[in-house]
């Protein structure tokens, strides 16, 4: 009875297997994967974009029109807005890049957590996460930044621990899910811990679904850093930001100026792209799970 | 053998000519149905045999001109009382499903909306197309409900899908399919989902309805024994061609092709009783007076049960007779609320927190479904290899060539242990689940209905296999199952349950002699067996 059932096709390789993913995306995924390489790329390169630095009084008349010198003109010191909206998006982006992989860790691990432990310690953190997620958001971070002072960290900690909530609930659902499959089970016959279950078991299972929350936050946070700044509890001057640009310029647009709305163009655009990708990482995640 | 059908009277009712049907498959498209043909004529009813992947659902649904999403026809012609359902539009096809052809799932739990009342789902194709008012559509309900001979069948439709049983709803699909008196009922395995006493039911009332309604039908499934129960004419489908069609009788007593023959496989099967195990060595496992209860249920009453040294016991009931719950006491998953399990002599704790990773090794359990037993996203590799090193410390090229091994023994290629759960078949991820059960190095495999989710020949080789390998390892087997077939093959003792109670505790060769127990009796006779006329028997048994 010596017979080996016989040989499958053979295998896809990880990075073939990646071509092809991207390769197949909707136009629209193609769309935001570039618009968000042109975003990452200018904020990463922003020093030797930037016609002049980010701070620097280059001109003498402030809220100067378009000129061959100031592509577009110049803000009330009279910075030069197109490097100030350049370094803007290397400020915007990275802060909201850090506090969105801060929240992921923080809300993954304690939904993770909470949904294998169970019990009463789940429902303990649960209602703790229930009575944050009561207080709207922007209220809450006001209170703590006029108590704690506005401060980048302050800013990045408070804005994390608000957001790390909905990671919280996606992944602690998520887990439940998952948990209640034989192979959770099996590794509990087994005689597994905690940490390995959710390291090995649990965790690569709900990533997808991590993955396009973590898009989804992304958008939010860089929208709230963006409003406080407008508020004037953001970023703090002198570096540049766009929500602070769209207030401190805002009186351009009395004018027939329409220069403030370029940084509200690009927070918009950027949403707009980080979403579309969301999206279609949304579709072939669930469609993973019924190819089997 | 029934005289219902007339092959040659009228025009058939459905005739499929030279049907090809592609398949998406990670991007690329293959045929999954080549060129086939199939007619039927009034009343007839064709067995469609095949295991899964063969293409029977593709092509049962297609008799509905109905593609599923990833799958395109791409030659061939579906022919329903002369139109042909693959040249006209997706609208014009919408109208004749349910009316004229209609569908009977596999699943009927997951087929009903568990938001709405039966009668309300089973009439709204009637009133909806088929030009039914509801009071008349309601009133023919109730005659269908009388003809499956469903209980209270005046207030039966008031229901809700979970206040009935499986059978019952099963039965409640017929009648939804027959409200608008189809020319033609497709049947995709409607007993597979149910125990073996339900099942008897079921088929009964199916045969009544097919006689009484003089319908045409495709019954879809893998069964051969429930085949030679209900049809006609068999064909029996492999790789997405039919290798060979006949009568049943002829199908029957003189298979041709070398795979019609291999679906007996099990049935003739055989252990050679003169090598009876466990004979020698002592009890290993001992559950004593072990009682155990969800809430105020009682899913356990004193249950006692031993399981000796290389011996196999096959723990037998119809599904909540509490066989799996005792298997999670065993394990530790579940604390039993009194009696005690003894391992070798000594208590177990009856918590798997509280056991010892050393005893935790020698027992291991084997699921169902292949598919949720084996995380998606590791690797074979991986998954073999994990119990290696957490038991037995063994890393790089120690576990790599014992990883080998343990695939080599349950007759995969090495090949397999870079692939992801997802890209194996049902037959060879119950395969790796057995390998990773063997790395252990058990004493004690629980098989928790292992393989009633796999086609009988697949069955049959598993099987084999794990006797294989008691042979030579002497592993003990504790063999939860629902399927008296596969007790007769491997068991060398059978536990009876019901209700949560041991109702039999036998050796295997006395359990099958008479007399039984009652409830043994009706499991017994519950059986479909291969020959013909065992349905008809028992018809004829009952009308007495």
């Amino acid at each position: 009875m010596e017979k080996s059932i016989d040989l499958p096709p053979p295998r896809i390789g990880r990075f073939r297997h990646i071509v092809n993913l991207l390769r197949t995306a909707p136009r629209t995924a193609k769309f935001g994967m570039v618009i968000v390489g042109l975003y990452a790329f200018v904020a990463i390169f922003a020093p030797w974009l930037a016609p002049y630095g980010e701070a620097e009084t280059v001109s003498r008349i402030p809220f100067d029109g378009w000129s061959s010198d100031h592509l577009l003109g110049t803000d009330r010191l009279g910075r030069d807005f197109l490097s100030r909206l350049i370094y803007g998006a290397r400020n915007s982006i990275s802060i909201a890049l850090i506090t969105t992989l801060i929240s992921c860790t923080i809300g993954c691990m304690t939904g993770v957590f909470s949904a294998l432990v169970g019990g009463i310690v789940d429902q303990v953190i649960s209602r703790f996460v229930d009575a944050i997620m009561s207080v709207p958001d922007l209220i809450f971070i006001l209170m703590v930044l006029s108590i704690f002072g506005s401060s980048i960290p302050n800013l990045i900690m408070i804005i994390a621990l608000l957001t790390s909530t909905r990671f919280f609930r996606i992944s602690r659902a998520a887990a439940l899910n998952v948990g209640s499959l034989d192979f959770v089970e099996a590794a509990r016959v087994r005689g597994e811990g905690l940490v390995w279950i959710s390291v090995n078991e649990i965790f690569p299972n709900i990533l997808p679904l991590i993955l396009s929350e973590l898009g989804m936050r992304f958008c939010f946070i860089f929208l709230s850093i963006a409003a406080l700044s407008f508020l004037g509890v953001g970023i703090q001057p002198p570096a540049a930001e766009w929500g602070s640009m769209v207030r401190e310029n805002a009186a351009l647009i009395n004018m027939g100026d329409i220069t403030p709305l370029i940084p509200a163009a690009a927070i918009a655009l950027l949403t707009i792209s980080v979403n579309f990708i969301v999206d279609w990482l949304l579709n072939t995640a669930s469609g993973l799970t019924d190819e089997n | 053998m029934h005289d219902t059908a007339n092959p040659e009277a009228a025009a058939p009712v459905i005739e499929i000519r030279d049907l090809w049907i592609d398949g998406k498959l990670n991007e690329t498209w293959a045929p999954i149905v080549k060129g086939v043909s199939l007619s039927l004529r009034p009343g007839e009813v064709l067995g469609l045999v095949g295991e899964s992947g063969a293409g029977k659902s593709t092509i049962g649904l297609a008799a509905l001109g109905y593609l599923r999403s990833g799958a395109r026809a791409t030659a061939g012609s579906v022919r329903i009382d002369g139109t042909d359902l693959l040249s006209i539009p997706e609208a014009d096809r919408r109208p004749m499903r349910g009316t004229r052809v209609a569908y009977v799932a596999q699943s009927a739990q997951a087929a009903f909306n568990p938001a709405h009342r039966l009668m309300e789902q089973i009439t709204t194709v009637a009133v909806k197309r088929g030009g039914m008012r509801r009071e008349e559509a309601q009133k023919r309900a109730v005659d269908l409900f009388v003809a499956l001979q469903l209980p209270e069948p005046n207030t039966f439709g008031e229901r809700y899908p979970h206040q009935v049983s499986g059978g019952q709803l099963q039965r409640a699909m017929v009648a939804m399919a027959l409200i608008c008196n189809p020319s033609l009922i497709v049947f995709d395995e409607p007993t597979t989902a149910l125990d073996v006493t339900t099942q008897v039911e079921v088929l009964i009332a199916i045969r009544k309805v097919i006689e009484d309604f003089g319908v045409a039908a495709i019954y879809i499934t893998h069964d051969l024994a429930v085949v030679a129960q209900i049809a006609h004419r068999v064909a029996v489908l492999r790789f997405g061609e039919i290798i060979e069609e006949g009568a049943l009788d002829r199908i029957l007593n003189d298979p041709r092709h070398p795979y019609t023959q291999s679906l007996w496989a099990l049935h003739d099967m055989t252990l050679d009783k003169s090598d009876q195990h466990g004979q020698g060595g002592g009890a290993l496992l001992s559950i004593e007076s072990v009682s155990a209860r969800y809430g105020d249920f009682a899913a356990l009453t004193d249950v006692n049960l031993q399981v000796e040294k290389g011996a196999t016991v096959a723990l037998v009931g119809e599904s909540g007779s509490g066989k799996s719950t005792l298997g999670r006491v065993i394990t530790g998953l579940m604390e039993p609320s009194e009696g005690q399990i003894l391992w070798d002599g000594k208590p177990l704790a009856t918590k798997v927190q509280r056991r010892p990773l050393e005893t935790l090794r020698r027992i291991q359990i084997i699921y169902q479904s292949a598919d949720t037993a084996l995380n998606p996203r590791t690797t074979i590799r991986k998954i073999i290899g994990r119990p290696l090193k957490l038991y037995h410390g063994l890393r790089g090229k120690a576990r790599e060539a014992r990883v080998t091994e343990l695939l080599k023994m349950v007759e995969l290629s090495e090949a397999f242990a870079d692939r992801y759960p997802g890209q194996l078949s049902g037959g060879q991820k119950q395969r790796v689940a057995i390998a990773r059960a063997l790395a252990a190095n058990p004493e004690l495999i629980i098989c928790d209905e292992i393989t009633s989710s796999l086609d009988k020949v697949v069955q049959a080789e598993v099987l084999r296999m794990l006797l294989d390998l008691q042979d030579r390892l002497g592993v003990s087997y504790l063999f939860i199952t629902h399927d008296i077939e596969v007790v007769r093959v491997i068991a060398d003792r059978v536990v009876v349950m019901q209700n949560g109670r041991i109702v039999e505790q036998d050796d295997t060769a006395s359990f099958f002699a008479p007399p039984h127990e009652p409830y043994t009796e009706k499991l017994l006779a519950s059986v479909p067996d291969m020959a013909g006329g065992w349905l008809d028997a028992i018809i004829a048994q009952r009308a007495v």
